[in-house]
């Protein structure tokens, strides 16, 4: 089992990743990542909703018959998103203040969504609560690479109002690279997004080549 | 798997009681911390455009409503120190390049600006955000004004033939913006009577 779980862990960190390989949850990743923060920030919020909704799914498989599954993964994962919005509303307020306006966002991701089908409905519970943890950490470290890039070139700092998100200790992380009015406005313009996601898919695929993989095709059922 | 429709409509049925019962549980653990936080940042945001020092009320609990254009009510705020009005603070918004501008304004008793910040917008990050006091001290400058100074007809941008800078590369914003305050002060001026006399049979 150990080898499967390194797999399920590979997959969701680089191999089959929700954002530079399969894809999927484009909207949230356009609209978070014009600082590096912001996209840590969501792709935290979703990996809990990720593991949570695959951890529910693979446990109440059985009685989720397929004629209504796709009713009750929605259903599901709603529930999750909005139990992570009144937590975060009531118990870490300066951290909702931030993310509060883009957590109902992750209702439309269609990331969670595919995994429920595509893994946590045939798999058992554990390696089903990995699979969400490690594609929710795979779409953190994407969100996260491509809001550095976005901010440092866009704003000319990186991981501002990082205190904001995890508390005060980690002050230090809040660089100024580039001085005010250096940046390039289009890069944490929406166009921005874009150009920066496009070319990390292929700094991804050129990573591969080099090691001599084979291409994968962005699918959202490859895995299973 | 040759099961009727009854048989479905009992899973879904099921499992959106079950969901349901759950969020109705961490909502009633949660709605009294909500409360507070918002009532916080309440507060927050009216002592930054109500000096401490002129008022020995609690602003949140004295509150008037006052109809505005019809359909549309103005919660004010009201600063009192011993018995007496010393300034009011209320919501005004305005239309900005991406949508609505939502600000508070503090206004004295004598009429002039005491404060003005920025609550929520959608402005363009890098252009239309100097509008907020932790990226720009442009919104300070509206501190001490009142209608009549500068004259109404300079409540303008500049580009308009006003007195206020725009930004380079945003003029729609601070627009916006400007137009929000000044409307914000004539809606004090015509209440002014109401806003500022002490009986407490008013609200």
């Amino acid at each position: 089992m150990s080898d499967s779980y390194g797999t399920i862990a590979r997959d969701g960190l680089w191999d089959n990743n929700g954002v530079l390989v399969m894809l999927l949850g484009m909207c949230p990743t356009m609209a978070m990542t014009n600082t590096a923060t912001n996209g840590l920030g969501m792709g935290l919020a979703t990996a809990v909703v990720m593991a949570a909704s695959s951890l529910l799914v693979a446990t109440f498989r059985r009685w989720i018959t397929q004629e209504v599954r796709i009713p009750v993964y929605i259903l599901i994962v709603a529930s999750m998103v909005t139990l992570v919005d009144l937590s975060m509303n009531a118990w870490m307020h300066e951290l909702y203040k931030v993310l509060g306006l883009f957590i109902p966002l992750i209702v439309s991701n269609c990331l969670p969504l595919a995994r429920l089908e595509a893994f946590a409905a045939r798999e058992p519970v554990l390696p089903s609560l990995a699979d969400g943890l490690f594609m929710g950490i795979g779409f953190t470290l994407a969100l996260t690479a491509i809001g550095a890039v976005r901010e440092v070139l866009g704003s000319g700092t990186l991981f501002a109002d990082a205190a904001l998100l995890l508390g005060p200790a980690f002050k230090f992380m809040e660089l100024r690279l580039l001085p005010e009015h250096m940046g390039v406005l289009m890069m944490i313009l929406p166009p921005g997004g874009f150009l920066v996601t496009g070319l990390l898919v292929v700094a991804k695929r050129m990573v591969d080549v080099r090691a001599g993989k084979p291409i994968q095709m962005a699918g959202a059922h490859s895995a299973g | 798997m040759n099961r009727g429709f009854a048989f479905h409509g009992a899973v879904l049925g099921g499992f959106c009681l079950g969901f349901g019962a759950v969020l109705a549980v961490t909502n009633r653990l949660t709605e009294a911390d909500i409360a507070a936080r918002a009532n916080e940042d309440r507060q927050a945001s009216l002592g930054q455009v109500i000096p401490d020092d002129i008022h020995d009320n609690d602003l949140l609990t004295d509150v008037l409503t006052i109809p505005a254009e019809p359909g549309r009510e103005v919660t004010v705020y009201r600063a009192t120190e011993r018995g007496a009005v010393t300034g009011v603070a209320y919501e005004v918004s305005g239309t900005g390049y991406a949508g609505q501008i939502r600000m508070m304004l503090g206004v004295g008793a004598d009429g002039r600006v005491l404060g003005v910040r920025v609550l929520a917008h959608r402005e363009t990050p890098g252009l239309g955000d100097k509008i907020e006091v932790k990226k720009s001290d442009w919104i300070q400058r509206f501190g001490g004004l009142a209608l009549g100074n500068p004259p109404v007809e300079k409540w303008q941008v500049k580009k308009d033939g006003g007195q206020f800078d725009q930004f380079t590369g945003a003029t729609i914003t601070p627009r916006g913006v400007v137009a929000a305050i000044r409307d914000g002060l004539a809606f004090f001026s015509e209440h002014q009577t109401q806003l500022t006399e002490v009986h407490q049979d008013v609200r």
